[in-house]
């Protein structure tokens, strides 16, 4: 056997100290078949690295600077099986539980660490659960989105909620206009209403999320339609039930 | 006990019988056959007697509580009781009566006496139940004063377990994590290894001995801090600097326990942990003009992911100030940029004030 055929396995270690990433690449040597493509100290180079090597193996810390480890999954897709590790996040646990979703908890220890990569292996190509839904999952209760992680090719943009003008349905995708520009997210427009805290950001249309305040008026528009006109000049269509829901939230905040 | 056979409780009690004595000789006196000095004579002894026998109402009233569904047995014992001890104190009247009625100053005082049974025996009745229904009274006070001491020990002990609680926390992520770190230098370095497992044990053990006091010295609680940063530094190598200033005069300043532990915490978990390149804990103290003031300043990223318990330990330091100090210490919070600041101010205790 040659060796390019032993190394059937690209793996991607994704913690930001150094000791955490030691340990997975020990506890890897006991797994020949397992080739480590890269180490990476934060989100963002996680996220590069995918594009780069294709792995097929990664191993993501829950908690880092910059992109967390769900920010991360969101932005490469499910296409890898992702074994996630965390010291101790009591909602993230119960997430990984209830969607079966392989995680390791630090202190490492070599069985379970085993029994996951042995797992994950027959995983490939199997598909995980939406990675917005899990994010959503792990989120404390009662806890809103604080942030959307975006990413334009190889570049990883990060919107404050607070920074989100509107957003808007197309297809697959959601695009969030924010400052004057539009970034694409993979996401339905339901998953974001969903993230997003329902006394700032009201559903005005089938297509359309504003954040209430951005809109500076409401004008009539046709029989029974109204448009929303921001303050940058922006008119977003309003329906007649997103209509109600924009009065109803209005009048709580008077 | 009796609650009015005190010290301070027994002598109005007496002095509230003087006019009920009054009122009997007045009635004694009435029909014009008895005198003034007789109708002392027999008044103040019996209304004496009569004062202690009614004291026993108290028993029977502790033992027998009102309650809706016994209230008409509860009322028919006590005015047979009434009945009996009345007549057993006008029994005590005549043979009373008869022998004053044996001295030459009382001649015939037994057969002047002998229509005023009546009166005597209806005057026992009534006051037997006056002081059934007083020490009912008594009974019902003493019950809500006692509830209410009991809401207030009970309020005193959850603020005291809160405190308590506020104070043992060992955060387990750090925990977790400072695990990891010794498991991985293991093979790396095990004397290091061994440096941070003696380093988490005596941070563990400090946090458990300061816990228990309710004032430490500023400069055990720096020791502790030290420990905590040179653990979080195996951590994180690089990324974690730290810079003390921390002002001589100030470490022999009391203050409670694990204050600023949290605070320090904070600056690692939120500030240092959030930058890919690390930064700067910075710890300073002063004291002056008998305040102390203390702050602890990280570098941050503002648009950090948020973690998990923000501002529960901030809330908690300042829920500990509050209890502790009032209105004499306070505590801020400012975010400028990158540079996120925590400002303490408190009285500054010395060891034997304290």
């Amino acid at each position: 056997m040659s060796a390019s055929q032993v190394k059937r396995w690209k793996a991607l270690i994704v913690d930001d100290e150094e000791l955490a990433r030691h340990i997975i690449r020990e506890l890897l040597q006991s797994h020949p078949e397992i080739e480590i493509a890269a180490e990476c100290a934060n989100g963002m180079e996680a996220v590069k690295a995918v594009g780069e090597h294709k792995p097929n193996l990664i191993f993501l810390d829950v908690q880092m600077p910059k992109l967390t480890g769900f920010d991360v999954l969101e932005l490469i897709g499910t296409d890898v099986p992702v074994i996630f590790v965390t010291a101790y996040d009591q909602y993230a646990m119960r997430a990984f539980d209830v969607h079966a979703i392989d995680y390791l908890l630090k202190p490492i220890g070599r069985e379970r660490f085993d029994a996951a990569v042995e797992r994950a292996k027959n995983r490939l190509g199997e598909k995980l659960l939406a990675p917005t839904e899990l994010a959503a999952a792990a989120r404390p209760p009662q806890q809103f989105a604080e942030r959307l992680v975006v990413k334009d090719g190889t570049k990883v943009t990060i919107i404050p909620v607070g920074k989100l003008d509107y957003a808007e349905a197309q297809d697959d995708y959601v695009a969030l206009a924010t400052q004057g520009k539009k970034h694409l997210k993979q996401q339905t427009i339901a998953g974001l209403e969903a993230s997003l805290d329902p006394a700032d950001f009201v559903r005005i249309h089938r297509s359309y999320i504003v954040n209430l305040e951005r809109v500076a008026r409401i004008e009539p528009y046709g029989k029974e339609s109204r448009l929303a006109i921001l303050a940058d000049g922006t008119r977003l269509p309003v329906s007649r039930t997103g209509f109600a829901r924009l009065k109803a939230l209005l009048d709580e905040r008077k | 006990m009796h609650p009015l056979l005190t010290r301070n409780r027994f002598g109005p009690y007496l002095v509230a019988w003087i006019p009920l004595a009054v009122i009997l000789a007045f009635l004694t006196t009435a029909g014009g056959t008895i005198r003034w000095v007789e109708a002392a004579a027999i008044v103040i002894p019996l209304c004496l007697l009569y004062a202690f026998i009614c004291l026993s109402a108290w028993y029977t009233s502790k033992g027998a509580p009102i309650q809706p569904e016994n209230t008409l047995r509860l009322f028919l014992g006590h005015i047979t009781a009434a009945a009996l001890v009345s007549a057993l104190w006008v029994g005590l009247a005549l043979a009373l009566v008869y022998f004053l009625a044996r001295m030459a100053a009382f001649h015939g005082l037994d057969q002047r006496f002998a229509p005023l049974t009546r009166i005597f025996f209806a005057a026992g009745f009534l006051l037997y139940l006056l002081a059934v229904a007083s020490h009912y009274v008594i009974l019902s006070l003493e019950a809500s004063s006692e509830a209410e001491a009991r809401v207030l020990e009970t309020n005193i002990h959850a603020r005291d377990a809160e405190l308590k609680a506020l104070k043992a926390q060992i955060n387990p992520h750090f925990l977790f994590n400072s695990l990891n770190s010794i498991s991985a230098l293991t093979s790396i370095d095990p004397s290091r290894a061994r440096d941070m497992c003696v380093l988490l044990g005596d941070f563990l053990r400090m946090t458990l001995g300061l816990g228990e006091k309710t004032l430490v010295r500023f400069s055990e609680e720096l020791e502790l801090l030290e420990k905590y940063l040179a653990i979080e530094k195996v951590r994180f190598g690089d990324r974690l600097r730290m810079q003390e200033d921390i002002q001589e005069e100030s470490k022999a300043c009391m203050l409670p326990p694990l204050l600023l532990q949290p605070l320090v915490e904070n600056a690692v978990k939120h500030g240092i942990a959030s930058l890919p390149e690390g930064g700067q804990v910075r710890l300073s103290a002063e004291r002056q003009n008998g305040r102390l003031s203390i702050l602890v300043e990280n570098s941050w990223d503002p648009e950090a992911p948020p973690r998990r318990s923000g501002g529960r330990g901030l809330k908690n330091v300042q829920q500990r100030l509050e209890a502790r100090y009032g209105n004499e210490a306070s505590l801020h919070v400012s975010a400028e940029g990158e540079l996120f600041q925590v400002s303490l101010f408190l009285p500054a205790e010395s060891e034997e004030k304290a």
